[in-house]
């Protein structure tokens, strides 16, 4: 117990990792602004008159993307915990109640089979028929899973678990189903959606989705004490006086709201619902009251670093940012295991 | 004159001061090179066939930049690579500071080439639907954003007495024409190819008859399914071969064993690109297939 950092220091340190991470990748990225020129774009901001390249490539191509990896890893770090706290499961993750396969299912059945099912669809909806449909597709297999774990007495969490397992396997064969009609470019559409990827990034969806998990982590803050109670056990916290099947609607919409909006436009960012929590545990036990936003400023941290590096390691081609979060993410979270292992 | 000075005076970055020096008389004067050699556009091309057309033009000297398709001539394979063509990065493509990106419209994600066309460069999309349009659309697209109009025009005129020839000899054809089967395997499961794919125009063209219909874009090769539609030859990528470790190997694919063209191992390879690139070296490709369809029929 003795190395556990008070909460002020974890919240700290992780919003200093965030502003590091946000400066690494403000002045990283395959088009070249030198630091004068990027300070000359961030002081002459609300002019309007400078019309440069750099300004142009900045404040409409870098910035959206920081601003998208923030709110999509803070999103992810915010539900990870949220899961594994009502599941009282460290394996938990947002994927377990369905919302990331059910954004995959119709995702792949927008890419493969949308413009046989809905040839007008494109057309009117553009490049949103892909957002809109994943946002839908992940909501209503969240709704599904939730519906088949309610029983007499409230939901059953391991229902829940179990039921969802088995949806997301249903969704995964639904995915295969769905490779064997693709054409080769559908195919390799679909993996890359299924990687993840920062680079879809303009101002309108970015500012929906921060909306959306701006409101998402404001709900969030007053789960934070009744996850401490569940913690002790369902009953427990009943005993307590916590609205248990509440708190458990509360933590699903929130969740589903948030990764749905995240993954809709993002496409699977793996790793980061999963190991940023256990991240901030580690160095600050269990207290949700600090895990919560410690793992949304981690998990933001951790996916502007990852996306930093799918920008530039490759350029002017780009790396997927799901094949980072895994190769920068788990390597540190093995390391830690080890380190703090008695704190599992 | 004092209009050009204040002119000067607020436009600060310096590249817009050398175009517009580049562009009055004053510069012209004063910055004779300038004036002697124009800045030609600078060009990223997404898709292999645009690709060739830049070199057909002599316009390499602009390329600054091709998609992982360019594969062909084999000096593409050097340029920088923007990546996948549904995997374009904005950011990317603009570092490259080129004047003009040209693709098909299977290329995207369309939100990058939209940010593109928002930073000043122009996006040429070329419609590809698999006829002899799309090749003449790609010249000219290229023609244009290479500022190489009159070469443009030339090779258009060559490549159409080409493909008229190559058409003409296909119609006057008597032979019967074969039933084809494209076999498109670059990975563990082989797909076969139905109507309005590239393959499918492609066997029209070299006078042959796609063994499969009823059905649109690819789907798994099954047993049966081979059986039924009876193909006299099979057409497949060279590629496709090699995936398979060789002829040998390809044909010991069970899927083809009960079909015509097993009995008297009859296939034909082409290299990917050429066979469904929709490029330049389309009329090369399809005289070449029609001669093997007659081969093969005989």
């Amino acid at each position: 117990m003795s190395q556990r950092f008070s909460a002020r220091a974890v919240l700290g340190g992780s919003a200093l990792l965030l502003a590091a991470a946000l400066v690494l990748g403000a002045v990283s990225g395959a088009y070249a602004i030198s630091l004068p020129q990027l300070w000359h774009v961030l002081t002459t901001l609300g002019q309007g008159a400078d019309k440069s390249p750099e300004h142009l490539v900045f404040l409409n191509i870098r910035l959206p993307r920081l601003v998208l990896g923030v709110a999509a890893g803070a999103g992810l770090g915010m539900a990870g915990t949220l899961m594994q706290g009502l599941f009282r499961n460290p394996l938990a993750d947002p994927g377990l109640v369905g919302i990331s396969s059910g954004a995959a299912l119709a995702a792949g059945v927008t890419i493969i089979l949308g413009a046989w099912l809905w040839p007008a669809l494109p057309r009117t909806l553009g490049s949103w028929t892909l957002v809109l449909m994943a946002f839908g597709g992940g909501l209503s297999v969240t709704l599904l899973i939730y519906g088949l774990s309610r029983s007499d007495g409230g939901t059953r969490m391991a229902l829940m678990l179990l039921a969802g397992i088995a949806v997301n396997a249903l969704a995964g064969a639904g995915l295969g189903f769905l490779s064997v009609m693709a054409t080769d470019e559908q195919l390799r559409s679909l993996q890359f959606w299924l990687l993840g990827s920062l680079g879809g990034a303009r101002w309108s969806a970015v500012l929906l989705v921060a909306s959306a998990v701006l409101l998402a982590c404001l709900a969030a803050r007053s789960l934070a004490a009744p996850l401490n109670a569940i913690a002790l056990g369902e009953a427990q916290a009943a005993l307590l006086g916590v609205d248990v099947e509440r708190v458990k609607r509360r933590a699903i919409v929130v969740t589903a709201v948030a990764v749905g909006a995240v993954t809709a436009t993002t496409g699977i960012i793996g790793f980061i619902g999963l190991i940023a929590p256990h991240w901030v545990r580690m160095v600050a036990g269990p207290d949700h009251r600090v895990v919560l936003p410690a793992s949304a400023l981690l998990g933001a941290a951790l996916v502007l670093a990852a996306d930093t590096v799918a920008r530039t390691a490759m350029a002017p081609a780009e790396l997927p940012l799901g094949v980072l979060t895994a190769f920068i993410g788990v390597p540190v979270f093995l390391w830690m295991l080890r380190r703090f292992k008695g704190r599992i | 004159m004092s209009d050009l000075h204040a002119m000067n005076m607020r436009f600060a970055q310096r590249r817009d001061l050398l175009r517009l020096l580049g562009a009055s008389s004053l510069g012209a004067a004063a910055l004779p090179l300038f004036a002697q050699q124009p800045k030609l556009p600078r060009l990223v091309t997404v898709s292999g066939a645009i690709t060739e057309v830049v070199y057909l033009l002599g316009a390499e000297g602009q390329l600054v930049g091709t998609d992982t398709t360019s594969l062909y001539p084999a000096a593409a394979r050097a340029t920088p690579k923007v990546g996948y063509m549904r995997q374009l990065s904005a950011e990317g493509l603009l570092s490259l500071k080129p004047d003009a990106v040209i693709a098909t419209h299977e290329s995207g994600p369309a939100v990058v080439l939209d940010q593109v066309r928002s930073a000043g460069v122009k996006v040429e999309i070329i419609e590809a639907d698999h006829s002899w349009a799309e090749v003449q659309r790609k010249v000219q697209a290229v023609g244009r954003a290479a500022a190489r109009e009159a070469q443009a025009r030339e090779l258009q005129a060559r490549l159409d007495a080409e493909w008229s020839q190559v058409q003409q000899r296909v119609a006057a054809s008597r032979a019967r024409k074969p039933r084809v089967l494209f076999v498109l395997s670059h990975s563990a499961s082989p797909q076969v190819s139905g109507e309005k794919t590239a393959a499918h125009a492609v066997i029209g063209f070299a006078g042959g008859l796609n063994a499969l219909g009823g059905f649109q874009g690819y789907r798994p090769m099954t047993a049966e399914a081979m059986a039924s539609a009876a193909p006299d030859v099979i057409l497949t990528s060279t590629q496709s071969i090699e995936a398979h470790g060789g002829v040998d190997k390809f044909w010991q694919r069970p899927e083809l064993a009960l079909t015509p063209a097993f009995k008297r191992r009859s296939l034909i390879t082409q290299d990917a690109l050429l066979l469904l690139g929709f490029g330049p070296r389309t009329p090369a490709s399809i005289a070449e297939l029609h001669d093997k369809f007659l081969a093969a029929v005989a």
